[in-house]
């Protein structure tokens, strides 16, 4: 295993190494210490290695991530994994806001609860949060999946696309053209490998799948209240 | 009595209720919607027209127009950039999407940028093949809906443009109509095809410029500090947004005039919010100047350019390039009066055409209808652009050598006189004749 001691090796040349290692690196596991919430911690990664955090991260840790699994032994400052393509983040406590904002692709799981907007504009990532999640989670969620083993709070949802959401708990509010759905086998499917992935413990059964009614898709001024 | 006729008076029409004003309260009525269209402000505001070059005479002598040089290169992002972008002239293409505009004319664009020596830069929608292989140097927008942002292409960028807001619409976001969804376009922007794709206003994981700087960090860090990063605003409050940007780590500031234009918005948005190019340059080199960072980072104007009298004009205020979006589609065709037949059939005229979101463009330039795309050539297109863009340079080299200057940027605001009041209150140039304009410090206005 590497260590990096954030404080003394400085941003820049952390990022430097972690972006130096290839497709083929033996040098595939990581510790950043001292970590501090310092921001951009490990953005930007493209090479299948697993980097661990110990201690909180700032804005962006993971950001635009590719193949890397990293995992914050903290809890995370706003945009963590932000667009995210492919890999993982695991988030051992919570996550402020914009968690996985645009995210394309690869997994996060947050052990903790996450804040607002969580999982805003996400287009194909898979997001997995423990306990509960803040308001205007998913906002113009275009795909990928949300489960939310806790609570949601106001407006999940609102402006959604294709995205699907998976509330175990309440949800405070629906946002505008989110709507209830039916659970059919393929969501049950879907839910029960992303919990097994998230390898988090619960029924899929115990949640209900949420998502856009599609009423907003083509411009009517009648719905113009909605905007 | 007499049956002498009663003088009638001729029929008045209103300075209030035009025949513009009226059409538009009809179609609003008839269709219970919002007029959407494309182009920047149509209304008349004060602009670089409105400004004269006063010439060289006997306090100044000019250059010889064919002997004595003068020089058009641009560096831009040189401030924290490894590699900041070198440009042969100082007129950079505009930001525009592929899914407004068809790939073919997003490859004239780049062949015809690269071949006059500068920058052509994506839009809403992500990167495509055609752009980057033929731009020599490609800016990649990076905006608040992050359709088709990817890392790679980020990392294939020249530079990278976080935009903020654009002079047609400072403060909304976009929104493009089902009609131009295509297979390729829903694609790339991961949405299902033939709906409206709506664009957000603010960007999704930052707000306002204590976050703004931390984004610049993480676009940094993830291209490794390599490229220059520009903040693109709206002219809408010029002396604090290039402060903001510029306290933020911008390299360059990229400032849009109410006559820019858009693929696509509303057109009470495009009339009646922003200010026009003319009034934004002063307060930006102002806030560049008090920053002592003018000429270090660099300020591309955009927002109407049109000839090499307005990139002159924008030089001497202050600007260190510009920036073309209307007058390239121009010059690749859009709006030629060749197809007015088929204008007229869509119920307009040449020059007039801005239903660009419908994706009907006669000239197959803003569309993605494969049969109107082949009518364009990507090729002659690009020639097209290169020829206008050298034209441009050779004009502003005229004026600038006239003014006896050796390189464009040496144009300075006391080369210029206004024809106008309200143009030099905007340019803080004198008005002709005068040697005063309104604002002017120690003159009690």
């Amino acid at each position: 295993m590497q260590t990096i001691d954030l404080t003394e090796v400085g941003l820049r040349e952390t990022n430097k190494m972690l972006h130096a290692q290839a497709a083929d690196t033996n040098q595939t596991v990581w510790e950043i210490t001292n970590a501090r919430g310092a921001h951009a911690i490990a953005c930007g990664l493209d090479a299948p290695i697993e980097v661990t955090v110990k201690g909180s991260t700032g804005y962006y840790c993971g950001g635009m991530n590719q193949q890397a699994t990293v995992n914050i032994d903290g809890s995370a400052g706003p945009g963590t994994g932000e667009n995210i393509m492919s890999g993982k983040i695991v988030i051992e406590g919570d996550a402020s806001q914009y968690l996985g904002a645009t995210g394309h692709g690869g997994l996060i799981v947050v052990k903790g609860n996450a804040s607002s907007r969580c999982g805003i504009s996400m287009k194909g990532v898979n997001i997995v949060v423990q306990g509960n999640i803040g308001h205007m989670s998913a906002f113009m969620g275009q795909s990928g999946n949300l489960v939310v083993c806790g609570d949601a709070g106001d407006a999940l949802g609102d402006s959604c696309y294709e995205a699907r959401f998976f509330v175990r708990g309440t949800v405070k509010s629906l946002g505008a053209d989110c709507e209830k759905k039916e659970m059919r086998p393929e969501h049950i499917e879907i839910l029960t490998n992303l919990l097994k992935e998230a390898e988090i413990d619960a029924d899929p059964a115990d949640f209900t799948r949420y998502g856009s009614a599609r009423n907003l898709y083509n411009f009517d001024v009648d719905n113009a209240a909605a905007y | 009595m007499t049956d002498a006729k009663i003088p009638t008076t001729t029929p008045r029409q209103s300075a209030t209720f035009t025949a513009d004003v009226n059409s538009d309260i009809r179609r609003a009525a008839a269709t219970g919607i919002y007029d959407i269209r494309g182009g920047g402000a149509k209304r008349k505001v004060p602009s670089f027209d409105d400004l004269l070059f006063m010439g060289a005479s006997i306090s100044r002598y000019p250059l010889e127009g064919y002997r004595e040089k003068c020089e058009t290169n641009v560096t831009i992002g040189g401030l924290h950039a490894e590699n900041p972008i070198e440009l042969d002239i100082p007129i950079t293409i505009a930001g525009m999407s592929f899914g407004a505009l068809s790939g073919p004319a997003k490859e004239a664009l780049g062949r015809g940028a690269s071949a006059a020596g500068t920058s052509t830069t994506t839009g809403d929608g992500g990167m495509t093949p055609e752009e980057r292989g033929h731009s020599n140097k490609l800016v990649y927008q990076y905006l608040p809906s992050r359709y088709g942002m990817n890392p790679d292409d980020l990392r294939k960028a020249d530079a990278i443009e976080i935009v903020v807001g654009q002079g047609a619409k400072p403060g909304g976001g976009g929104m493009l109509l089902g009609q131009k969804i295509s297979d390729r376009v829903a694609h790339m922007r991961n949405l299902p095809k033939g709906i409206d794709q709506r664009s957000a206003c603010r960007h999704p994981d930052w707000t306002g410029p204590d976050d703004l700087e931390i984004k610049i960090l993480e676009l940094r860090e993830i291209t490794g500090w390599k490229v220059p990063i520009y903040v693109k605003v709206a002219g809408a409050r010029p002396y604090f947004d290039t402060t903001l940007a510029i306290k933020a780590g911008a390299d360059a500031v990229v400032l849009d005039g109410m006559q820019g234009g858009t693929a696509a918005t509303q057109d009470v948005f495009i009339e009646h919010v922003g200010q026009p190019t003319l009034a934004i340059v002063r307060p930006a080199v102002q806030a560049l100047q008090d920053l002592g960072m003018h000429r270090k980072v660099q300020l591309i104007l955009s927002g109407g350019i049109r000839s090499g009298a307005d990139v002159a004009k924008a030089m001497a205020l202050g600007a260190d390039a510009v920036a073309i979006g209307t007058a390239a589609l121009i010059a690749l065709g859009d709006n030629d009066p060749k197809y007015e037949a088929e204008y007229n059939e869509l119920g307009t005229t040449a020059g007039a055409y801005d239903d660009w979101h419908e994706g009907r463009d006669p000239a197959g330039i803003t569309t993605q209808d494969p049969e109107l795309m082949k009518r364009f050539d990507p090729i002659e297109g690009g020639r097209r652009l290169k020829n206008y863009l050298k034209v441009m340079t050779l004009e502003a080299q005229t004026i600038a050598r006239a003014c006896g200057k050796n390189h464009l940027h040496n144009l300075e605001p006391e080369d210029l006189v206004a024809l106008t009041m309200e143009a030099a209150a905007m340019a803080r140039v004198p008005l002709a004749g005068t040697d005063w304009y309104p604002g002017k410090p120690g003159t009690g206005f």
